[in-house]
Parts: C-alpha cells; structure tokens; sequence
C-alpha cells in the first residue's frame, strides 16, 4: 500500500481544511445575505432596470426618491407612529410583568410555585392557534376589537411566557446572600427586587427588551385580526397591503423600499446589541 | 401592641407573636403572601387571556357559532365535519409535508454550519451574524423578498437559471412548486436562530473530551458519533422540539401567498390548488372568513392535540436518545 507522499504533510493538510471551511463558510454567508443586498438594490431602482437580463446589483443611478415615493403617498407615517405606540407600551408592560413573575417564582416560595411554573412552560410550547378564536371573540365582547388595547394589554398581565422564563434563570443566580443582608435591614421584598435584583440583573433584562421590541415590531398575526380601519394599521400590515396591490402593478421597486423602512430599526437595534441577541438565542436554548 | 409597620398579619390580629398559623410562621406567612403577589399580574392575565379563551374554545367547538347570533350546542357535529372535509387532509397534508421536511434539514443544514464555525476558524461572529439576520427580519418584509426573488419571469433565481440555460419554474404559482419555495424561506429565516443555539451548545462542550477521544484513536467520525452526538443532544432536542411546534404554526407566509393567486386581493386562498393551505390558515380561513367560529374552534383543538401528541412522542422516545450528563452519575 502506498503512502501519502511526503508534500501532503499534517500542516498542509490542515490549511485546506481551513481552506475548505472559510470557503463554506462564506458562500453560506453569502447566499444568506444576497436577498437582502438584492432588496436594498431593486428599491433603488429606476423602472427601467428593475427587470433588466442579466440582473444588475448596482443600479445606475441610484433613484434614493423611490423611497419618498414610497412612503409618502401611502401613509406609512401614520402607520410608523402606530407601530411605535403599540411596541413601546408593549415592551414597558412585557418587561414589567414579566419580571416580576420571574422574580416571584425565583426568589419567594409559595404552596404551588413549582406546579404553577410548570404551568408556564407548558404553555410556553401550546401553539397560540388554539386561543386565537375565543380570545377575538373576548376582546370582540369587551369593544375592544379596532383598538391597540388587545395588542397592549395582555403583555401588562404576563405576554410572552418565554421572557418570565429566561429571567427567573437568571435572578436564581443571584446569591441570596445580598437578598438576606437586605432583609435583615428590614428591606421589603419589592424594595430588594428594585434595588438590588433588578441593577443587577441589566444584561438580562436589556434582552428582555430587545427581544419583545423586536417581537412586537415584527408581528403580523395579531394586528391582522384586531386592526381594521385603515389608519390604525402597523406597519406589518401595511406592508402587507402593499404586496396585495404591487404585485399587480409590478412595481417591486417600492415595494422593497417600505420593506427595507421595515427593516431597518430591526437591524440597528441589531447592530448596537448583538451581544444581547446572541445571548437571548443562546440563554433560550441551553436552559431549554 | 407593638405595630412593626408591616400591616396586620392573621398571626398579628391574632394576638400570636412568632407562633405558628395552619403551620405556617407568620414569616413564612408574608413571604407567600408576596409571593403571590409579584406573579398576581400574570396569574390574571394567564386565568383571562389564556387558560380562559382555551376553554372557551373547546366549548366553541361543541357549537354552531357565526358572530351576530348566539352559539347554538351541536355537540361532536363540527368534529365529525373534520373528518369529512377534503380541505382538513389536504392541510394536514401541506403541514406534515412542510414540517417533515423542512425540520430535519434546518437543523442537519444547521448544525454543520455551527460545527465549521466552532472550527476555530477567526471571523466567527461575522458569519454568525451573516446567518442570523434574515431570522430578525420582519416575516412580512421576508415574504415580500421571497415574492420577488422567486417571481416566476422576473425573479432573480429565475433570471439566474436563466443564465445557464435553465428555465426556473413558477415558484410560488406551480402547485409543485409551492411547498419547496416555503421550505426555502422556512430554512433562510430560522437557520440562523437553530445555528446561533447549537454553536452555543457545541461551545459547550470540553474540549478534554475530545483529547480523550483522540488519544483512544478515534477518527473525525467517531469523535462526532460518541462526542459530540451525546453531548449536544439535549440542545439538539430542544431545536427540534420547538423546530416541530414552530412548524405546524406557519401561518403569514402562506397567507399572503396564497392571496396572491385569488382573484380578489383579501380571500385568505389557500394558495394554487390549495397547496398552501396549512392548518393554522384554514383555521384563520374558517373564523375570520367564513366567520364559522364554531368549526375553527373544532379545528384549532384537532391541531392542538396534534401538535401534544408529537411533543409527547418527541419527549418518550428522548429517553433512547438524549444524553444528560448526570446520567453517567
């Protein structure tokens, strides 16, 4: 049997397989980024190019008015004002409730804590399909359908299980310690939670935010059901509407440009935090 | 008597000091009371929003319910309309097809990924965040791309084909083609997430394990079937665990799509031939189309066991394989 010649040593070997590794990496990087290059490209677009063969990345001239175009005559201020209402007081009332949950089940024993937990991550993996009828039909009954109200109120009293998860990980390892000392100084539970759980707990709860920022700005599903008049909608939805419409006038160019509106404070938010995105995947997923 | 400022406590009014309550020590009394307290907002907001509208559900089930007038009892009637209805297999069909695929790819697709970057390789969180951000993306905005992407005569995988003398197919408008161009959109926005978590987890992993492995003579492949397999399996169940439930509730991609093919804009279609109809979009269909919430009530509870009974299987048969290291205790 003959042996591997002496030019393909060890060290070589391992240079192509680095070799072969950043070349993989790369072209997933690059195929998972295309699209999104390719959008911001067709919304700069004159309507000449937007179809032309072979496709052309860098549109010559760059026509930064379609964005203007856009937005303006189709209202998306309004529908950028809403968004930012309902996901703000959402995020308030998200981290707020959800803290203190997390803190409850975290730091106080009560008869039925466990069972009650228990009761959270069950119904963190219940598909929301199931309540998505009776719960329109409750807030139909309280009037409040065409409102922001069941976009808000339901995160004031609990919202995204996972977050009352993630954070009772987190105040857990809080030595109890600090907690006792503060008792002793005759310190209320409440009083321990917001000056000594909370500023300790910064990186956890600036995940908190972010993620239901992130959350609230993206969904769909829920405005669709409760938002009806025209001027109530988010952006989601408006873009929606908009797809609905261009589609039969092909003019994708506008098109991407409210979406890449849509996207950017997502990807900002992103690009100041990334440590705190990475850190929510990761926290979900190993203590899952 | 002494007021400690903290309110009268049953032991207090008692005139007890220090003695017990029903067993309880008056401390151990407050620290329940306050607990309770901190998880009142959401005990409430779980018994209203959630467990309330679930069993409203079920009971919607058992009813004839159109909005404007009352539910009328009709006991199992809607639940035998489900197995009679051609539409019910059809979506059940897409769901399962959909999530059969697109599961065990995404995380394979996933996972080899995490392992080329835990490679040691620099550059790390660059190519981390390449494949992350299509999962932050707006799912509205991420259709609308796909839409363009994939048009049938302008899109530029099309025109790409087109270069090398393919003619692509019409993407979203060919009933073949309809599912493959979801799994597509389904593997580019949560690629990124199951990778992010199983890098994190294959981190995890010490790297003594592997120098042992080494020195017992094991190749690259053994090294990954008796190292990394066990080790990363709890992560790799819980990818897969929500991967499932994740899946059966695709619902904005496939109804704006499905749109698309109607002949007026709003009809929540189920897409060319029906092949994108899913589950959650025939329940959606049923109760804010048709306005029977009775029957999307039935239907939302069939897709509720469902998705409980696969969780339950996935969870049973984790005994045979999922490794948690204090096991070997």
């Amino acid at each position: 049997m003959k042996t591997m010649p002496m030019v393909w040593g060890l060290r070589m070997r391992h240079r192509l397989a680095r070799g072969a590794t950043h070349l993989t990496l790369i072209v997933f990087g690059v195929v998972f980024l295309a699209p999104l290059v390719w959008m911001v490209s067709t919304s700069l677009k004159p309507d000449t190019q937007l179809i032309a063969f072979p496709p052309q990345w860098i549109p010559r001239p760059a026509i930064w008015r379609n964005y203007y175009d856009a937005w303006v005559p189709n209202n998306f201020s309004v529908y950028l004002k809403n968004t930012l209402t309902i996901t703000i007081l959402t995020v308030v009332g998200q981290t707020i409730s959800a803290s203190m949950a997390a803190y409850g089940f975290a730091r106080l024993r009560f008869p039925g804590r466990d069972v009650l937990f228990g009761v959270v991550l069950g119904t963190m993996m219940m598909p929301g399909v199931v309540t998505l009828v009776p719960r329109y039909l409750l807030f139909l009954r309280l009037g409040w359908v065409d409102t922001f109200l069941p976009l808000i109120i339901p995160y004031f009293f609990g919202g995204s299980y996972l977050y009352i998860f993630l954070l009772r990980q987190f105040f857990r390892s809080i030595p109890s310690d600090l907690s006792d000392a503060a008792k002793i100084d005759g310190c209320s539970e409440f009083g321990i939670f917001r000056r000594i759980v909370l500023p300790l707990s910064k990186p956890a709860m600036t995940t908190v935010l972010i993620f239901s920022f992130v959350g609230s700005w993206n969904d769909f599903t829920e405005p669709l059901i409760y938002l009806n008049t025209e001027s109530k909608r988010t952006l989601t939805l408006a873009l929606r509407d908009f797809i609905v419409v261009s589609q039969h006038l092909t003019q994708y160019q506008y098109l991407m440009a409210v979406s890449v509106i849509t996207i950017l404070p997502i990807i900002v938010l992103f690009f100041f935090g990334q440590s705190y995105f990475i850190r929510g995947v990761t926290m979900t997923g190993i203590k899952g | 008597m002494r007021d400690d400022g903290r309110g009268r406590s049953p032991a207090r009014r008692m005139g007890v000091d220090g003695m017990k309550l029903h067993g309880m020590s008056r401390a151990t009394l407050n620290e329940a009371l306050t607990g309770y307290l901190f998880i009142l907002p959401w005990l409430l907001g779980f018994v209203v929003f959630v467990f309330g509208p679930l069993l409203a559900g079920l009971y919607y089930s058992f009813t004839d319910y159109a909005i404007g007038s009352p539910p009328v009892w009709i006991g199992i009637e809607n639940y035998l309309t489900v197995t009679r209805d051609a539409l019910v297999g059809k979506s059940l069909f897409n769901t399962f097809y959909y999530a059969a695929i697109a599961v065990p790819i995404g995380i394979m697709a996933s996972l080899a990924v995490a392992m080329l970057l835990n490679s040691g390789i620099r550059g790390l969180s660059v190519y981390r965040t390449a494949c992350y951000i299509p999962s932050i993306v707006p799912t509205i905005a991420s259709v609308a791309l796909m839409m363009w992407i994939l048009h049938g005569r302008f899109g530029l995988i099309n025109q790409l084909l087109e270069m090398v003398g393919i003619i692509g197919p019409g993407w979203l408008t060919d009933p073949k083609w309809t599912k493959v161009s979801l799994i597509i959109w389904a593997l580019w926005t949560s690629g990124g997430t199951t990778m992010v978590i199983l890098l994190a987890g294959l981190q995890g992993i010490p790297a003594g394990l592997y120098e042992v492995a080494e020195i017992d003579g094991a190749n690259p492949w053994n090294k990954f079937r008796f190292v990394t397999v066990p080790m990363l399996s709890p992560t790799i169940f819980f990818c897969l665990v929500m991967a499932v439930i994740g899946s059966f509730q695709i619902f904005a991609p496939a109804l704006i799509l499905g749109s698309l093919s109607a002949d007026t804009y709003w009809v929540p279609s189920g897409g060319p031939l029906d092949s994108l109809l899913f589950m959650v979009l025939y329940v959606y269909q049923n109760g804010f189309y048709f306005f029977k919430m009775g029957y999307a009530s039935a239907l939302a509870w069939v897709l509720f066991v469902i998705v409980m009974i696969l969780t339950l299987m996935q969870f049973l048969l984790a005994r045979r394989w999922v490794y948690y290291e204090y096991e070997a205790l």
